[in-house]
């Protein structure tokens, strides 16, 4: 069989796995997603081992240390994802947004009233010590 | 003990009974006084025994005590811990340990409640002890620290009723002035030390007198004279002794009467060789003694506050020691330097008990109280004595000490004395002279105005604690006594003669009985038409201005009473050419550094801040935008190291 055909293949179903991990919204087909990356990697893997015809094997070892680490990342996933909608009602990556930078309104330097707010409190501060002099 | 170690001992005991004072006036209330007062009489005591021990200094042959010692090498010009006793130094410490003493003892009384007593005595203490280290110290730079250290402790003292504006301003302005002062006085100890090699007050006076001399004896002069006038309050920097009254009574009378402005003439007494190598500096200093004391004289005549009108008069006898000294005569600065310190410190003290009596420090307020002077009698009697030794009438202190003045004056006019220009002599004299009839006069209207007021009757505030009193007594002494010791004062001193010359006697004695009878004639006039002015004005819609007061110098002084009043505008005028420039740059500095550098801050400020809220915007919190933005950097990555690989091939 020639390599063209796995390889086409693999490189389909990683194209597939990166579109669902980038644009799926549901947790869960995100990690399905993930699988399916790793399953183009294992591909991938057999395919070339076969085809170095590598006495050691290595591709085939290294398919199935992937596979025992993916059984275990879906595992752990799956629980992250079963705790966060127990916790809000919700398994929707979008709305998942603790990690974002907080809106501070005294952060915006395109407030016009933030500046002044400055500039007040140093000569406020300089009047103290004017007066304390 | 040696001598020696006596007169270590001196400015030793004051400095640790403030150091002790500073550490325990806290802690241990009942010590205060204690610490306050025997450490200052313990040196004056032992003052005492070193001018015994000195005997009459230079004049009967007693040579001055000279000793030095050197800590650790100080580079190329030594600077040693040396004393140098002549007979000025043994006697002016004499002084400084009396009025130290009395001061100390009578703020016992006069500061009894007065919640920071421990800070104030232990400063006095300090400044008592500096004064002494600057009459001891034989080396100009040991001399300087003492000489700081008094400008300091005027700050601290003139500030002691800091609650008040007016007290706050004096101080600095006392500080900021005679360090105006004492910038050139250092460079000029540094000129004086590079051209004679040293700092030795002895060396010194043996380079100047040697046949080389100086190298530069008119600029060291002139800049030691700034100081000088700074320290001395002499025109044109004598603007800060009269606000520094603000201060308690007694620091009045130790600090700006009898010790501290005492130090820039004992200075010049000091080095006179120095300056007398200059002959355009005698000429300067005689100018600058001419207008100080016949302006003050002027200003005093117009005062109201009585400690401001002791104040003008204070920075005019100094003018007249300055005024010796021009002539070259130092035998008769330092001795008016001693009567006047003994009577003025009398002056202040009496003031003291005078104002708490009347309550007020105006002289226009005491002149409408009646029975002033039986309120406090011993005040009365011996500023009488202080008030007739400074207006120079015979026999009393101040008469024999301006006579000395007057005389030394007279001897260089006439162009007896050696090296000293004639027109000095003449500057002298005729302001000397002019100043005795204007001395008498507001000394007149001091008396006149304080203790014959007529009016309502004097508030009663009870009898003065007696230890005030006896230290006016005490006080007193000198100021009738000092007279007698003309013909020993000599022995101690260079040799001349001090006892009073005919011409200048006459001279003086008449110009002051004038200038006191023309007051008194005044008084009586002013206080004539003061009565019948408040009795035409006894209508309800009079005024209290409308009623003359019978102040003799408004009537005396004419037009010039306005401008006299408030010292001839020279605040006005260094607020005008100083004070105004300093803010005008100030303001400037602040516009420059508000606007101009603040700009460049803050932009440094802003622009981080800006690039970070821009990146902060990235973070969304959408792990897929940021998967996204991994890929797309990766993409970018491998298309580049492809780019570069085949083109490397």
């Amino acid at each position: 069989m020639h390599l063209v055909y796995p390889a086409v293949l693999s490189s389909l179903l990683f194209c597939t796995g990166l579109y669902g991990v980038l644009a799926r919204r549901n947790a869960i087909l995100v990690l399905m997603s993930v699988e399916l990356m790793l399953n183009a990697v294992n591909l991938n893997l057999v395919a070339f081992d076969v085809w170095l015809r590598d006495t050691l094997h290595a591709g085939q070892a290294l398919t199935l240390f992937v596979i025992a680490v993916a059984a275990a990342e879906i595992g752990i996933g799956l629980a992250i994802v079963l705790a966060v909608y127990r916790g809000r009602g919700t398994s929707d990556i979008d709305k998942l947004r603790d990690a974002a930078e907080p809106r501070d309104p005294h952060d915006d330097p395109y407030d016009p009233s933030d500046t002044a707010a400055v500039a007040d409190a140093a000569d406020a501060t300089d009047e103290k010590a004017e007066a304390t002099a | 003990m040696t001598t020696t170690t006596l007169a270590v001992l001196v400015p030793l005991l004051p400095f640790l009974g403030a150091v002790a004072g500073l550490l325990l006036g806290r802690t241990v209330p009942g010590l205060v006084r204690p610490l306050a007062v025997l450490p200052t009489l313990a040196a004056l005591v032992l003052a005492v025994v070193v001018a015994v021990d000195q005997g009459g200094g230079n004049g009967n042959g007693t040579a001055a005590l000279n000793t030095h010692t050197q800590l650790t090498p100080t580079g190329s010009v030594p600077i040693e811990l040396a004393l140098h006793i002549d007979g000025f130094a043994a006697l002016v410490a004499v002084l400084v340990g009396v009025v130290a003493t009395c001061v100390q003892i009578y703020s016992t009384g006069y500061l009894r409640d007065d919640p920071r007593y421990p800070s104030y005595a232990a400063l006095v203490s300090l400044f008592t002890s500096a004064m002494l280290l600057v009459v001891y110290s034989g080396d100009l730079i040991v001399l300087l620290v003492g000489w700081e250290v008094m400008g300091i402790c005027s700050y601290f003292l003139v500030g002691h009723y800091w609650e008040t504006p007016e007290a706050r301003a004096a101080s600095l302005k006392a500080f900021v002035v005679t360090k105006l002062g004492d910038v050139p006085f250092l460079i000029g100890l540094f000129a004086l030390a590079a051209d004679a090699g040293s700092f030795r007050i002895t060396t010194v006076l043996g380079k100047a007198a040697s046949s080389g001399g100086l190298d530069h004896p008119t600029l060291i002069a002139l800049l030691l004279l700034a100081g000088v006038a700074g320290k001395s309050a002499q025109f044109p920097l004598h603007t800060w002794l009269p606000d520094a009254m603000a201060g308690p009574t007694p620091v009045s009378a130790l600090i700006h009467a009898a010790t501290m402005v005492a130090a820039g003439v004992y200075f010049i007494a000091r080095l006179l060789p120095v300056f007398a190598a200059s002959q355009a500096a005698l000429i300067v200093l005689a100018v600058m003694a001419a207008v100080t004391m016949a302006g003050s004289a002027l200003a005093a005549l117009a005062q109201d506050d009585i400690k401001r009108v002791l104040a003008y008069s204070t920075v005019g006898q100094l003018g007249y020691m300055t005024g010796a000294l021009a002539v070259g005569d130092r035998d008769a600065a330092v001795f008016h330097l001693l009567t006047h310190g003994g009577f003025k410190a009398l002056l202040f003290l009496a003031a003291g008990v005078i104002i708490h009596a009347a309550g007020t420090n105006s002289l226009s307020a005491m002149s409408r109280m009646k029975d002033l002077r039986d309120r406090v009698p011993d005040a009365f009697w011996t500023m009488t004595v202080a008030l007739l030794a400074l207006a120079a009438i015979p026999p009393f202190s101040g008469f024999f000490s301006k006579e000395a003045v007057l005389g030394a004056a007279e001897h260089t006019a006439t162009g007896d004395q050696h090296g000293v220009p004639a027109v000095t002599g003449w500057i002298v004299l005729v302001a000397g002279l002019l100043t005795a009839l204007l001395t008498a006069a507001y000394a007149t209207r001091l008396w006149l105005l304080a203790f014959n007021g007529r009016g309502g009757e004097a508030p009663d505030h009870g009898r003065q604690p007696v230890v005030m009193n006896v230290v006016l007594w005490v006080l007193a002494i000198p100021s009738l006594a000092l007279g007698l010791v003309t013909g020993v004062l000599p022995d101690w001193f260079d040799g001349r003669s001090l006892t009073p010359a005919l011409t200048t006697s006459v001279l003086g004695t008449g110009v002051a009985l004038v200038g006191g009878l023309v007051t008194y004639g005044a008084w009586r006039h002013t206080t004539a038409m003061a009565a019948i002015g408040a009795a035409s004005g006894a209508t309800p819609d009079a005024t209290p201005d409308a009623v003359p007061d019978a102040d003799p110098g408004r009537l005396l002084l004419g037009p010039l009473y306005r401008h006299a009043a408030v010292g001839f505008h020279l605040d006005g005028a260094y607020a005008a050419l100083f004070v105004r420039p300093v803010r005008a740059a100030a303001s400037l500095v602040q516009f420059l550094d508000r606007a101009v550098v603040d700009t460049y801050v803050r932009a440094a400020a802003e622009t981080p801040k800006a690039l970070g809220w821009a990146v902060r915007r990235a973070q969304t919190g959408n792990v897929q935008t940021y998967l996204s933005a991994l890929l797309a950097g990766t993409v970018v990555l491998v298309v580049a190291v492809v780019l570069v690989a085949t083109a490397g091939a």
